[in-house]
């Protein structure tokens, strides 16, 4: 187990930490959601492509040393400090491992240079329910002699409502709840029979439904083994759980930060009120939960990449610790900026809003607990 | 000795082998019963002869503190070769040769802030388990409010005088010595206070056992009256003690919450799952029947699985020099919970079998759970309470400020 960056890493952290304060301040969230951009900012993945961050898990040549998972994890920490709205989970980390763990020669040749520049985003259209449950996949994709043909609807699929690519998790043998039977297909936005409907959601990020209607795909758009999609899918959830969980410890410490300055501005009965003991020990609590969390995610992340056994279990409880974490930090975050929290004019409430979603994501707290408990034998 | 050469520092690890598969008795290899912990000190008793015979050939290569100075009878490891004895003691599975205040936290303050005298006087002891110390800290006006005590200490020209009550003394009734706080100077608070070593047989000192809820003794009142001390055994400067002080409770936090007040338990207890899943029973697919424990359950193990991992970062960011101040604080405030935590949900698991008291119609075991949940609320009051540490954090880690 190693919890030091290499010098490599160390140095992107430290890239992708002024580069998230400086160009992607939540400010420009703000400006991005004013402007009804809905989370959409062609502009900043291509500063993001400059910075060669849509590449750090794939490799110049097959085989080849790459940032790893605790590289793109740190990125995303970044990223969670100031909220940003970037491809990078969906694209960098989803689609990167996908292709990487299951595609086929052409599809990684065709799709991983091309993640690499930004020059294409992608998006995993997985869930049909308002929760996460990855094997309750019903979209049928039925064998039609040239291919298959795909039909159903997929629901708040982060990053759909602009990507070019869709990974789409569909049925080809038995029935929803099944792990056996389920395929993933790499279907083009512009495909006939695809409609998008886009989403303007709680944290300004945005998010899309999408339906299938006799979508026709050719046997080349199968990515990885036909009925045992799962294979891939299980350990790509298992890395966006670990992503996401390094983001959630990136928007709980810039919370619990911008907290702690205001506990040191903020004054009533002449006295600050960090100097008040009930929220001294408030915030310590969330101090030291801090600390466990950030143990956790960093296990988790050279878990990934040193392909340990115990990966899922280090996963389930990253993301779990993680979400519990900012949802505790991102209420009190508002609590104790008292009424300025409630104002849109403030930060807490981005907060507290993409909480939530990151939150959702890719299973909740209680999923990935329950999750916990099975894989520990109760 | 600085090793150059992995190979050099293999010829350690293979000398070491050698020496623990000459040396280690073979019941030392064995899972370690309650009753043969050893305390050493001159009262020593050993249940099994072959702890004893463990102690003196470990304490005799000064190995029970591997790193401690040679000069004062220490093993004189670097810290590499101190993990290899870790990693060669764990593949034998040996016990440790002695449980001792001297070593985890008088012996580490000592070496800091002792005189060349004191130490070659007093270290060679710890480490040999020949002097048994307890902790002479807490009073019953000064407890959270540490430097608030009131044991009076007395220059009286070619010795000083103690007078006054300590309590939650650690097994005072069967130590040696103590190390103990003192006031030299009542004018003022932290900067009046020293800190003192003594013989326990000396005349006016006298322990007496506390009964717990637990129905255990570990804890004495403990009484000075008059109590003469030769002056040479004054640790660092008169009125210079609260620095020492804070220095040992910092390696008496490490030292609890290293061990997360025992974590397992200790042999033959299980875990919360395991007894929910005896008691109460799970479905076709294995989940616990009740839900909700199942739930708080998981909780606590992930709690339990981050703290290791929080132990294990700060180790190794503190080996890198990327050191993160007062962990020992987050550590205990963190061990302090997971503990109670963790009792609580073993008594729940348990039921009513968790509920005796004594004699027969219940579990050994479990009355053994019993007594650690009782025990266990100790743990956030016991070296620094929780709320303690708490204000430690938000002060000294998180920089909030005094009420003005």
């Amino acid at each position: 187990m190693s919890f030091i960056l290499t010098e490599d890493q160390e140095m992107l952290r430290e890239t992708a930490m002024a580069f998230a304060q400086g160009e992607l301040p939540i400010s420009h969230l703000r400006a991005l959601r004013d402007s009804g951009a809905n989370g959409d900012d062609p502009a900043s993945r291509k500063k993001l492509a400059e910075l060669g961050f849509f590449g750090v898990i794939i490799p110049d040549e097959p085989g080849g040393e790459t940032f790893g998972l605790t590289g793109l994890g740190q990125i995303l920490e970044a990223q969670g400090r100031t909220l940003a709205a970037t491809p990078l989970m969906q694209t960098a980390l989803i689609a990167a491992s996908a292709l990487q763990l299951g595609g086929t020669p052409a599809q990684k040749a065709e799709w991983l240079p091309k993640i690499a520049a930004g020059e294409a985003t992608f998006a995993l259209a997985l869930d049909e329910s308002a929760h996460f449950s990855p094997y309750a996949v019903a979209t049928e994709a039925e064998r039609d002699g040239k291919g298959f043909t795909l039909n159903g609807l997929k629901k708040y699929v982060p990053d759909g409502h602009y990507a070019d690519v869709f990974i789409v998790a569909a049925r080809t043998f038995g029935e929803a709840g099944d792990r056996h039977g389920i395929s993933l297909f790499l279907v083009p936005r512009g495909a006939k029979g695809v409609t998008v409907e886009a989403l303007k959601t709680v944290d300004s990020h945005g998010a899309a439904h999408i339906s299938f209607d006799d979508v026709h795909v050719t046997d080349a758009a199968l990515l990885g083994p036909a009925d045992e999609g799962a294979d891939i899918l299980d350990p790509v959830l298992d890395r966006a759980a670990i992503g996401m969980a390094a983001e959630m410890l990136g928007s709980a410490q810039a919370a619990f930060d911008m907290t702690l300055d205001y506990l040191n501005n903020r004054k009533q009965f002449g006295q600050l009120i960090g100097s008040f003991q009930s929220l001294q020990h408030r915030a310590a609590k969330m101090f030291v939960e801090l600390e466990m969390t950030r143990s956790c995610v960093a296990a988790a992340l050279d878990a990934a990449d040193a392909g340990k056994p115990d990966l899922a279990e280090l996963a389930s409880l990253a993301k779990a610790k993680a979400g519990e974490l900012v949802h505790m930090v991102s209420n009190d975050c508002v609590q104790m900026h008292g009424g300025i929290g409630m104002t849109d004019a403030a930060e807490p409430g981005f907060y507290m809003k993409r909480a939530r979603v990151q939150e959702a994501l890719y299973g909740s707290a209680s999923w990935h607990r329950d999750r916990y408990a099975k894989l520990n034998g109760f | 000795m600085a090793y150059d050469t992995a190979e050099q520092l293999e010829a350690f690890r293979l000398e070491t082998r050698k020496w623990l598969e000459a040396n280690c008795p073979p019941s030392m290899r064995t899972p370690m019963p309650d009753d043969e912990i050893v305390w050493g000190g001159r009262n020593a008793t050993f249940k099994n002869p072959e702890s004893k015979l463990w102690l003196d050939r470990m304490g005799e290569k000064g190995w029970t503190s591997p790193q401690w100075p040679k000069e004062y009878g220490g093993g004189g490891l670097n810290r590499e070769e101190a993990r290899v004895l870790e990693q060669e003691l764990r593949r034998i599975k040996a016990r440790p040769p002695l449980f001792s205040f001297g070593l985890w936290m008088f012996g580490p303050a000592l070496l800091e802030f002792g005189n060349h005298e004191q130490k070659l006087r007093f270290i060679p002891d710890i480490l040999k388990g020949k002097i048994r110390w307890c902790q002479g800290y807490s009073e019953p006006g000064a407890g959270s409010d540490l430097a608030g005590l009131q044991t009076r200490c007395e220059d009286k020209g070619d010795h000083y005088l103690i007078n006054g009550q300590k309590v939650w003394t650690s097994y005072a009734d069967k130590a040696d010595w103590i190390f103990c706080l003192v006031r030299t100077d009542t004018s003022t608070k932290h900067e009046g206070i020293s800190f003192i070593l003594f013989d326990m047989k000396s005349p006016g000192v006298e322990a007496r056992p506390i009964q717990l809820i637990s129905g255990e003794s570990p804890f004495c009142e403990t009484f000075f009256t008059d109590v003469k001390v030769p002056k040479d055994q004054l640790v660092g400067r008169v009125n210079g003690g609260w620095e020492i002080a804070k220095r040992l409770l910092q390696f008496e936090r490490s030292s609890i919450s290293a061990g997360g007040f025992g974590g397992t338990g200790g042999s033959g207890i299980l875990g919360p799952d395991d007894y929910a899943k005896q008691h109460i029973g799970t479905d076709e697919s294995g989940r616990l029947l009740d839900g909700d424990l199942r739930g708080r359950i998981t909780d606590h193990k992930m709690y339990v699985k981050a703290f290791s991992l929080t132990v294990q970062r700060q180790t190794e960011q503190a080996k890198a020099g990327q050191a993160v101040g007062h962990t020992a604080s987050i550590l205990k405030y963190a061990a302090a919970k997971m503990n109670q935590d963790r009792h609580e949900l073993l008594i729940e698991a348990l039921g009513t079998e968790g509920l005796g008291w004594e004699g027969e119609g219940f579990d050994k075991n479990a009355k053994k759970v019993t007594r650690q949940w009782l025990r266990s609320k100790g743990n956030s009051i016991e070296g620094g309470t929780s709320e303690i540490n708490l204000n430690v954090i938000a002060k000294r880690v998180l920089g909030l400020k005094d009420h003005q």
